[in-house]
Formats: structure tokens, sequence, C-alpha cells
């Protein structure tokens, strides 16, 4: 027994290291020293297409209004790609639902860069979200292009993030040309601030106070998901406040106004651009009132906000003019709204880069084009972006506006300024811009 | 293990008189069985890896930390009857402080023992909630957990150095060279970050099994399932019920701990939002899915977590509905499943097949 014992151990060793040898023959050894060259063309580009993504919450809690985005998008490049596409290529865009859940962009993004190989991130929408993903974007050289969000890291360091552009104004210029407004109109309000409590809310703040910081004599923040904002507008009632200063999204002005009603608060509002879209804050009233309050644009007549794209408001603007008639051809189901007015335009600034790249586009060409010509492209923006080797950030500037029957009537000109000190000026250059006949545009080739 | 059980088909005698038999040996030697199975595994794991795309290597890596997360949970619920509702919270643990050790650049100590580091912390937390849950009994264990899911990602708010809602990125060391050098005397093709990843999680995935495994199978396994069983019994025979019921919620919170850790790693950021309550759901119902205290079933559950909402997704967007529609497909057909498997195979996807196993025999 004793000796069967033995032997079979010894038997197992040899076996085990029969199988070690084994795996060891059948690895590949060292690498091959020659060094390969790089020549391999960029993922998600052909002759004939190219490929792009985005990820965007289109189930979950911060769907309604931001799930219409992509698909204003789809309609802008279904239009491009029916009249013979960018340079013969026609684009087609990858849509993938990351709920809003940045564990969920990560898979995602894994899923469109790795699996669908896209050429590049287009309008990939959240700053918690994006958040999640820019690093590896940015590691695997993958453009990153026209962030969905107002967040400074998408184009303040551009050293750090080379891939990666903002597109719409950064919430801190936002916050400046506010808090000048209201400094020069508002004098004696006692402004309360009501933030979300992230970068959103944190650089709105710092924009604000570089103006109204005397002004300001309560601040209070929310956090996202939960919804109960009574005790953060009872300490504003109760600090007397009468101008209230939302860096909010669209559902917590709704929960704010109806809170304010609730404890017969009535204060002046002014909300950012984000949380002001009337027809949606409208329904959303009306849902979360379970229909005590009546769904109308109207609700929020006389609140302040910004602008800084033409919206279904501007009835006479060129821009909707080509909008509706793209969304009537290509559209989804539903109405032109302004999530999917925001969409197209970032479709439109897509196909200027990508024309700017010239007729073979790399993704360094792309990057490398937008940092040229980026700030002298023309598109529906009311101000120029700021493009540049040292900026990555997107469109300078915004109006003020008061909504009046769901419609924003335009308190200021144009107002262009810049992260930091840079001063606010007056400039209705890029408001002027009108689209070309065929609704295309027709860059130059950058280099 | 096929093999051996037509082995032991064959020769029914063998077995039944209880005396040698290879069934027999491999059923009775548990450490050298689970040792096999566990390199087994690990060359199934390596070959399905090299064979696929990076983008299957991110979700294998998704499907290791759901795995390791369930497995814990398992054991807990289906060999203690424990249920707890708040593992997604422990994970959360783990993997903030994965993301706690990770910053910095160079980090401050390397990966295994930063894995180390958050299983301990997360295991610390898990006694002191364990000794907490001991006392309690069924529904209540389960409220208490959940109060734990729900409260733990509003905890990581209050502080302003865990990055608030926007959360902490988790920045993965570079890959040691002499692993590069390794992988790719083995493979034949490169190493990349996404792969890195999933090796560490398949590979923490098996350590957690084979000891899990063991645990089971020997006497801590058995006081766990008496005192699960029979308290009365239990406590008569000799075995002190806290003790075993805090050493089993400290090992399940343990697993999870290590879950967040390649989690933190594999996702690239820690956020609250993303340790909602619904991650610890999911968790149960992954479980409950597989199989409940089947570790087995725990890896076919996060099989079907990982894998099926995609499938979903990309057979509905073939089918030409729109993106939101899709979107929306995956987690109706998620629920249409569970439901189906609860009404058609109540003790879960392995508990069914075991069975049905066993009754073929009993006919045969």
């Amino acid at each position: 027994m004793q000796r069967t014992r033995r032997f079979r151990r010894t038997t197992r060793l040899a076996g085990l290291l029969t199988a070690a040898a084994l795996l060891a023959a059948c690895g590949a050894g060292g690498r091959p020293d020659d060094g390969e060259g790089k020549a391999a063309p960029d993922a998600g580009i052909t002759e004939d297409t190219i490929k792009i993504g985005g990820h965007f919450p289109l189930t979950g809690v911060a769907a309604p209004g931001y799930s219409e985005i992509p698909s204003g998008h789809k309609a802008y490049y279904d239009y491009v790609n029916a009249n013979g596409g960018v340079n013969g290529r026609k684009i087609e865009y990858v849509v993938k639902d990351d709920a809003y859940n940045p564990t969920n962009t990560s898979t995602v993004t894994n899923e469109l860069v790795l699996k669908e190989e896209i050429f590049g991130m287009v309008a990939g929408l959240g700053t918690p979200t994006h958040t999640a993903v820019v690093d590896f974007l940015n590691a695997e050289k993958v453009p990153d292009l026209m962030v969905s969000s107002g967040s400074l890291m998408w184009g303040d360091d551009p050293a750090k993030r080379p891939w990666t552009f903002g597109w719409q104004p950064d919430y801190m210029i936002e916050g400046k040309i506010i808090g000048q407004w209201v400094k020069e109109n508002m004098p004696d309000a006692k402004v309360g601030l009501f933030l979300q409590d992230d970068d959103f809310g944190r650089d709105g703040e710092a924009g604000a106070r570089k103006y109204i910081d005397d002004q300001i004599v309560e601040t209070v923040r929310y956090t996202p998901g939960n919804t109960d904002v009574a005790p953060q507008l009872a300490k504003l009632q109760a600090a007397d406040v009468d101008l209230v200063l939302g860096f909010n999204v669209p559902s917590y002005t709704a929960l704010s106004q109806l809170t304010a009603m609730k404890i017969n608060f009535r204060p002046k509002w002014f909300h950012s651009n984000v949380g002001s879209d009337p027809a949606l804050v409208g329904a959303l009233l009306a849902r979360f009132s379970e229909g005590k309050v009546k769904g109308s644009a109207g609700l929020l007549d006389g609140v302040l906000t910004t602008e800084y794209i033409p919206g279904t408001d501007a009835t006479d603007s060129e821009w909707l003019k080509l909008w509706q008639k793209v969304w009537d051809a290509h559209g989804a189901e539903g109405e032109l709204t302004n999530y999917r007015i925001y969409g197209m335009s970032q479709a439109y600034t897509f196909v200027q880069a990508l024309q700017a790249a010239g007729d073979d586009p790399t993704r360094e060409g792309v990057v490398k084009a937008l940092e040229k010509v980026g700030s002298t492209l023309e598109g529906p923006g009311l101000a120029p972006f700021r493009y540049s080797e040292d900026s990555h950030l997107g469109i300078s500037g915004m109006e003020v506006v008061r909504l009046e029957d769901g419609r924003g009537e335009p308190l200021t000109p144009v107002l262009v300024t810049d992260i930091g000190d840079a001063p606010i000026e007056e400039d209705d250059s890029a408001a002027k811009d009108a689209p070309p006949a065929n609704g295309i545009p027709d860059v130059e080739p950058a280099s | 293990m096929p093999t051996t059980t037509e082995a032991g088909e064959k020769d029914p005698a063998a077995a039944a008189d209880g005396r040698g038999g290879p069934r027999r040996r491999w059923r009775s030697s548990v450490l050298p069985r689970h040792l096999s199975l566990a390199v087994l595994g690990l060359l199934a794991v390596t070959v399905v890896m090299e064979t696929t795309g990076s983008f299957a290597n991110s979700q294998l890596a998704s499907m290791a930390y759901l795995g390791i997360a369930a497995g814990g949970l398992t054991v807990l619920t289906g060999l203690n009857g424990q249920l707890s509702l708040g593992h997604g919270a422990f994970m959360a643990v783990g993997a903030y402080t994965t993301a706690l050790f990770l910053d910095g650049e160079p980090p401050a100590l390397p990966l295994p023992v930063v894995l180390a580091a958050a299983t301990l912390v997360t295991l610390l937390v898990g006694a002191v909630v364990g000794v907490a849950a001991a006392r309690l009994h069924g529904p209540y264990i389960a409220g208490a957990t959940l109060a734990l899911a729900v409260a733990v990602p509003g905890v990581v708010l209050h502080f302003e150095r865990l990055g608030g809602e926007q959360g902490l990125g988790v920045r993965m060391p570079e890959t040691p060279v002499w692993v590069l050098d390794a992988a790719y005397f083995v493979t034949g093709s490169e190493l990349d970050p996404t792969k890195y990843v999933a090796y560490i999680g398949w590979a923490a995935l098996v350590v957690t099994y084979v000891l899990l495994a063991n645990l089971m199978r020997g006497r801590v396994g058995r006081t766990w399932r008496a005192v699960r069983d029979d308290e009365v019994a239990a406590e008569i025979a000799g075995i002190h019920l806290g003790r075993a019921r805090v050493l089993a919620f400290v090992v399940s919170t343990a697993c999870a701990g290590l879950a967040g850790a390649v989690m933190a790693m594999a996702v690239r950021i820690t956020a609250p939002s993303g340790f909602s309550l619904t991650l610890s759901l999911t968790l149960l119902s992954a479980v409950v899915l597989g199989g409940l205290g089947s570790l087995t079933g725990a890896l076919i559950g996060s099989a079907l977590l990982t894998f099926l909402p995609h499938l979903v997704t990309g057979l509905g967007t073939d089918a030409g509905l729109t993106d939101v529609r899709a979107a929306e497909l995956a987690p109706a057909v998620y629920g249409l499943t569970m439901i189906l498997v609860i009404l058609v195979a109540p003790a879960g996807i392995t508990g069914t097949l075991r069975n049905l196993w066993r009754r073929r025999r009993g006919v045969a």
C-alpha cells in the first residue's frame, strides 16, 4: 500500500511536470525583434463609412429630455448621408444606453471602442458618467468630441486630455455672465444659490461669485436622486432670498418650483440653461404634482435663463427652419424639441470637424483640425468656439433671456467671455451666421 | 466531472460498497479536487480570454467581479440562511478602498496588496455589521442590510475626499514588465490593460471559489447548514449560533470587498451611483437565478447578468427597434427571465438541473 501510494505520487508529479513543460512549449517564447511599422489605418473609418458612437441615458431618471439628443444626431446624419455623406463617407452613429450610471458608461464605452471600433466618441452625455471614461478614451487615443456637459474638465487642460473637446458653454462662463447681469440689473437683490452638488454647481458658483459674492446670502446644495428639496428651499426662504440662482437639472427645476409653491416662497428665479427647458419642466411639473399643476410651458413665465443656440422658440431663425426640415424628413417619432435641436447642432459641428480633417480623416487629423480652425467654424452657436491648442472648451458665450409663454425674450446681446478673469464682452458676430442653403456645412480642409 | 460520473456508473458496485473506485476517491479528496478544478478553470479562462476580443475580455472582467460577490452571497444566503440586501454597500467599501490605495503615481502599494487591503477593510466592516446581524433573524437582517445599502452611497457623499457624486477615478498601475513578458511568453499575444484586469479578476475569482468550496465542504460549512436548518438542534449539538452566523457574514463580506476591488479596476471609477440598491438586488437575483447555495449557480447567474442585457439590446437593434426601445428591452427580458425561472425552476438553474439529473438516475 505504502509503495503504491509513493508510486502514485511520483506518477502524479511526473504528470504535472510534463503538463508544465508542455504548456511552456506551447508558448510563443520571446517577442519577435523587428519593430513593426504602425501604419495601420484608424478604426471606424473606411472608404465609404465612418462609425462614431455616444453614450446617453435612454432609460432611468435622467432619460426624459436627454434621451432625445441622440435622435437629433441621427436625423442630421441621415440628412447628410442622403445628400452624399462627408467626402463620400456615410456617417453611422451608434448609441448606447448607460442609464446615467458611470458603471454602465464604462461598460458601453468598452463596447463602443473595443467591439464596435468607433472612430470617435461624439457627444457622450453627463459629467459623472463621462468622467468614468475620459481617461480611457484618451489612453486609447480615441477622439472624444463635443461632450454633452459643461464641465471645465473637457477642455481647460488639453495637455492632460488631448483627445477630449467640450461643446456647450462651460458652467463657469455661464456663472460669470449670470453674475454680471445680476450685478448690473438687480444690484439690491439678496441672492440664494441652489446648486447641484458636483462640478456643475461648483463651476457655476465659482463664476457667479466673481461678480456677486457680496450679494449671495445663502447657498444650498442638493444631491441628484434625493427628491426632497424642502429643507434647502426653507433655508433660502429663511434667509429672505429674493432671487434664487439655480444650477440644477430640469427635474430639480420642477421640484424646486413645486416645493416653493408648497411653502409659499415666491422669489424671482434664474435657472441656468441646463435646467430651464420650458416644455420639459412643464411636463415634469405636471407629472410630479400628479396633475395638480397643469402642464404648460407658461409655468416658467418670468423665469430668467440663458441661451446659446436658437431653440424651438426662435421661429424666425434660419437654423430652426433647417432643423425642422431635417426632422420632418429624417426624424424618428415625436416632435422637434430643444433637445433634438441640441443634438442636431452638435452633429452639425461634427460634420464640420470631419470636413476640416480633409479627404482622408485620421483620428489625430480631426483633433488637429479642430485645434486649428475650430474657432472660425460658423454654426448655430450664438458665440464662436474657443477651440485652440491651449483650450478645448466649446462655445464662448450666451445671451440672458426671460421666459414668456415658453419663449425666451432676449434681455442682453450675446455676451462672450472665457474662464478665469477674462472680461465679458458683447459679440453678436457669430449669432448672425446662417446655415448654407443645402443645410450642410462646407469647411475647407485645415491643412 | 462527467468522466468520473461515468466511471462511477460503470462500476456501481464499487461506488455502492463504499470502497475504492475513482468516483469515490474523487469525492472524498476535497482539496486536490478543488485545486485541479481550479487549474482547469484557469486554463479554460486563458483559452477563452485569448480567443476573444477586447470587448469580450472587458465583459469577462465584469462577470468575474459579479461572480466573486455572488459567490460570497450564495454562501451567506444559501448555506447560512441570512438574507443580505446590502452586499452592494460592501462592494462599495472594497471599491473605495482600492480607489484610495491606487491614488498617487506610482501607487503606494503593489496590486495584490491593494486587493488584500480592500478585502481586509471590507472584512472589518462586515464583522461589525455581522455582529449586529447575528442578533437578528430572517427579514430583520434583510432590513438592516437594506438600510446599509441605502446609507453607504449617502455617507460617501459626505466626505469631500471621496469625490462626492462624481466619484473617484481609478488609475490602473502600469502592468509590470515581467507580467507582460510572461503573458507574451505563454500566449504569444500582447497583454493589453483590459485583458490584464480580466485576468486579475478571474484569478481572484478562482482563488475565492477554491476557498469558499473548501469551507462549504468542511466542518464550517456543516455548522452553517446546521444553523440554517434548525437552530435548536444546532445549539444542542454544541454549535455557537452567533459565532457561526458572524463567521458566515464576515466571509461573505470579504468576498464582496474583493469583488468591489476588481470592479473598481474594471470600471475605472467608483461613484455612489454605481453602488445603488439596484446592485445589491442584482446580486441577489443572480444568486437566485443560478441556484441558491451553489457556486456554479453563482457563476451562471453572473454570466447571465453580464451577457443577457447586451445580447437582448443587440437583438432589439437588429430587429429594427429604436435605440430607446432596444435599451428598454433589456430590463424587461431580464425581469421575464427571472419570473420564468422562479415559476418553472424554483430551485434555480443549477438546482433544477441537479434535480433532473437525480431523478433520471433514480429511474435508471
